[in-house]
């Protein structure tokens, strides 16, 4: 059963009482929330997810609570949003229109912090022809507006913030998830994809505006199907400039993507392997870029990589 | 899932075997806020339940196991830098880093986020000149934390290398001089013992065993104890085959005036985990026990303050048993006058960065 079967009634009592079971792939996450206005945005950004039918064991478990504050003061009062994982309180509560990017930080937070089974790198994925292509990035460099284009656009989005690679085989495996767009990004893909379904724009975050894009539900179809490596591209966003593809060389590329990686140091000797052969598999490049269209062209063109021995 | 069926799967590992898929959510959760998801890991590996055990189970123990390798690789790789530039200095580890060093199974998927030594008090600003020298400086902020620690406390500011994220704490004793216990940490020195192969000394058997008691239900993470707790277990069923081990640890106890501890240590692991006592050691430590009325007190306390926390319904009882035993470790640790002070320095503080 996916989640837009459920109607509003019943998704909200499942949130605010024992919690919803979100089958993202490679891990259930438990949503548990009693705040309407967040109860609409889950319905409308995860609409296509199944629910997890695994009797009650879930990877990570968000609580977004209202806090009533001293003397109930809250309720009534600049009111804010508090999240519980498992059950500690990592964040400081913010104000209450903040709830979803709050509760997808969270999610997000929940698989920097533990998920060791994979190699994470902090980096878009999108896949074509059993390919994938990935953006490592750090902030700004337009790596999620880049991401939401191109899922936009026919690739198939395998995540915007996570590569989760496998160090037994070096696959990708994927972890759609609601693109975070930023600013002028949310703007721009609005006229690119003027049908596509946004959570309301909050302004004021410590990232500037940001709003979430429901990811293609083809992509979330395909939660389970991995993809193989074969381009490593490092965005960088310029305004102006005319659209060009550098080629990196690959160790540099290595201590790049190990730069990006949120627990390449836990995994000692396995994370090293896991990314060299990465690179090894790799055509690595660096992408100045400043349309979207231009960068659709050029990625769509890339030829096949030529793999070291 | 209450205190002791959390503590019955630690005892008896193979019983993991029969949890259902929502008994695993529930005891993966507690067990990672209780600090206890590696250890887990390792009992339920010993036992065999891993390959039966559902996959997401299995993948998320696997990945605690993990996080675990790379603190004991910190700590290791931290211990050998301390080595170079401690050398001609007696240096004792104590806790996590001697367990770790005298690979002990307290250490077995056990994490440990810094590094603690014990030096005699006389060398105690040479140690500190030659890790300031070294590139290691105070995580401290502000000149009464460092007050609080050179005055009032058994140990150094604690002290991290420039380049790395290891906390060093460097004590000259094992409990505050300001409390009622006062170890003479000479005894302590004297009595540990070389790792082979290796400049560094650990604790004797007996006094870790000591040590690890008091500093049970003392930290400020109450909802740890039971892994705190477990450290002793591990310890003392490791020691307990040893010749004389037992009489041993009660003169231990004795010369070094820390009797109550142990008597509460020993009382709950045994009551929780199953730690093996012999009879006559029951009726030995029982000597030290307090008057009836505060036994039972400290029972329900402890017991209710080392409940696992439910998802986001904290109970009031547990608040209440926190906030009573926090008291008490204030209490034991500095004289009242001393105290309210601390303490109205600290509620200034807090209302100021507050404010």
């Amino acid at each position: 059963m996916r989640l837009g079967e459920l109607d509003r009634r019943d998704l909200a009592a499942r949130l605010e009482r024992r919690g919803l079971d979100l089958d993202t792939g490679p891990f259930v996450v438990r949503i548990e929330t009693p705040i309407p206005a967040l109860v609409d945005e889950v319905q409308g950004l995860y609409r296509d997810y199944p629910l997890d039918e695994g009797g009650g064991l879930a990877d990570f478990h968000v609580v977004v609570l209202s806090p009533s504050g001293p003397l109930g003061m809250r309720r009534w009062w600049r009111r804010q949003a508090t999240v519980i994982l498992d059950e500690d309180r990592p964040f400081e509560p913010l104000p209450l229109d903040m709830a979803v990017p709050m509760l997808e930080w969270s999610i997000n937070w929940c698989a920097a912090t533990r998920a060791n089974q994979y190699v994470m790198i902090h980096a878009a994925v999108l896949e074509r022809d059993g390919r994938a292509l990935v953006l490592p990035g750090v902030s700004g460099a337009g790596k999620s507006t880049l991401c939401a284009g191109l899922a936009l656009r026919g690739w198939r989005l395998l995540s915007d913030e996570f590569a989760l690679i496998r160090p037994g085989d070096g696959a990708l495996d994927p972890w759609p998830r609601p693109i975070s767009l930023k600013n002028t990004s949310i703007d721009l893909i609005r006229r690119w994809a003027p049908d596509a379904h946004m959570s309301t724009p909050v302004p004021n975050t410590n990232k500037g505006t940001v709003a979430h894009l429901r990811p293609p539900a083809d992509s979330v179809r395909r939660a389970r199907e991995a993809a193989t490596p074969a381009w490593l591209v490092f965005p960088v966003f310029a305004v102006g400039a005319a659209p060009s593809l550098t080629r990196v060389p690959k160790g540099r590329a290595f201590f790049r993507l190990a730069d990006c990686s949120f627990n390449y140091p836990s995994l000692g000797i396995r994370g090293f392997r896991a990314l060299s052969r990465m690179i090894d598999e790799c055509d690595a490049y660096e992408f100045r870029y400043s349309s979207l269209d231009d960068a659709l062209g050029l990625l769509g063109a890339l030829p096949s990589p030529t793999p070291t021995a | 899932m209450d205190v002791a069926s959390l503590a019955r799967l630690l005892r008896e590992p193979a019983s993991m075997a029969r949890l259902a898929p929502a008994e695993w959510d529930v005891l993966l959760r507690q067990a990672r806020h209780a600090g206890l998801l590696a250890r887990l890991e390792a009992l339920a590996r010993d036992a065999g339940v891993l390959p039966g055990a559902p996959l997401r189970v299995r993948t998320r123990l696997e990945a605690a196991r993990t996080d675990v390798e790379l603190h004991h690789r910190l700590i290791r790789w931290e211990v050998t830098r301390l080595r170079r530039v401690l050398a001609p200095l007696p240096v004792v580890l104590l806790k996590g880093a001697a367990y770790l060093h005298a690979e002990l199974p307290a250490a077995r998927g056990r994490q440990f986020n810094d590094v603690d030594l014990l030096v005699p008090a006389e060398k105690l600003d040479d140690v500190e000149t030659r890790l300031r020298d070294a590139g290691w400086r105070s995580t401290l902020l502000t000149a009464y934390d460092d007050r609080y620690y050179r005055e009032w406390s058994h140990e150094l500011p604690p002290m991290a290398h420039k380049d790395r994220q290891v906390v060093v704490d460097v004590h000259h004793n094992i409990l505050p001089p300001t409390g009622r216990l006062r170890p003479d940490a000479r005894l302590l020195l004297a009595a540990a013992r070389a790792l082979p192969g290796s400049p560094l000394r650990v604790l004797a058997p007996e006094d870790m065993v000591v040590h690890c008691a008091c500093h049970l239900f003392m930290s400020g993470e109450l909802h740890k104890s039971l892994r705190d707790l477990g450290d002793l277990d591990a310890l003392v069923r490791g020691f307990a085959g040893g010749p004389g081990f037992w009489p041993t640890l009660h003169e231990r106890a004795r010369v070094l005036g820390v009797e109550r501890p142990l008597y509460y240590g020993l009382r709950f692991a045994e009551r929780l985990l199953g730690t093996p006592v012999p009879a006559e050691s029951r009726r030995v430590v029982a000597r030290a026990a307090p008057p009836a009325p505060v036994r039972a007190a400290m029972d329900t306390l402890v017991l209710a303050a080392m409940a696992p926390d439910q998802p986001a319904r904290p109970r009031r009882g547990k608040g209440l048993a926190r906030g009573l035993l926090t008291v008490r470790h204030h209490w034991l640790r500095m004289p009242p006058l001393m105290l309210a002070r601390h303490l109205v320095h600290q509620a200034l503080v807090r209302r100021s960065e507050r404010g």
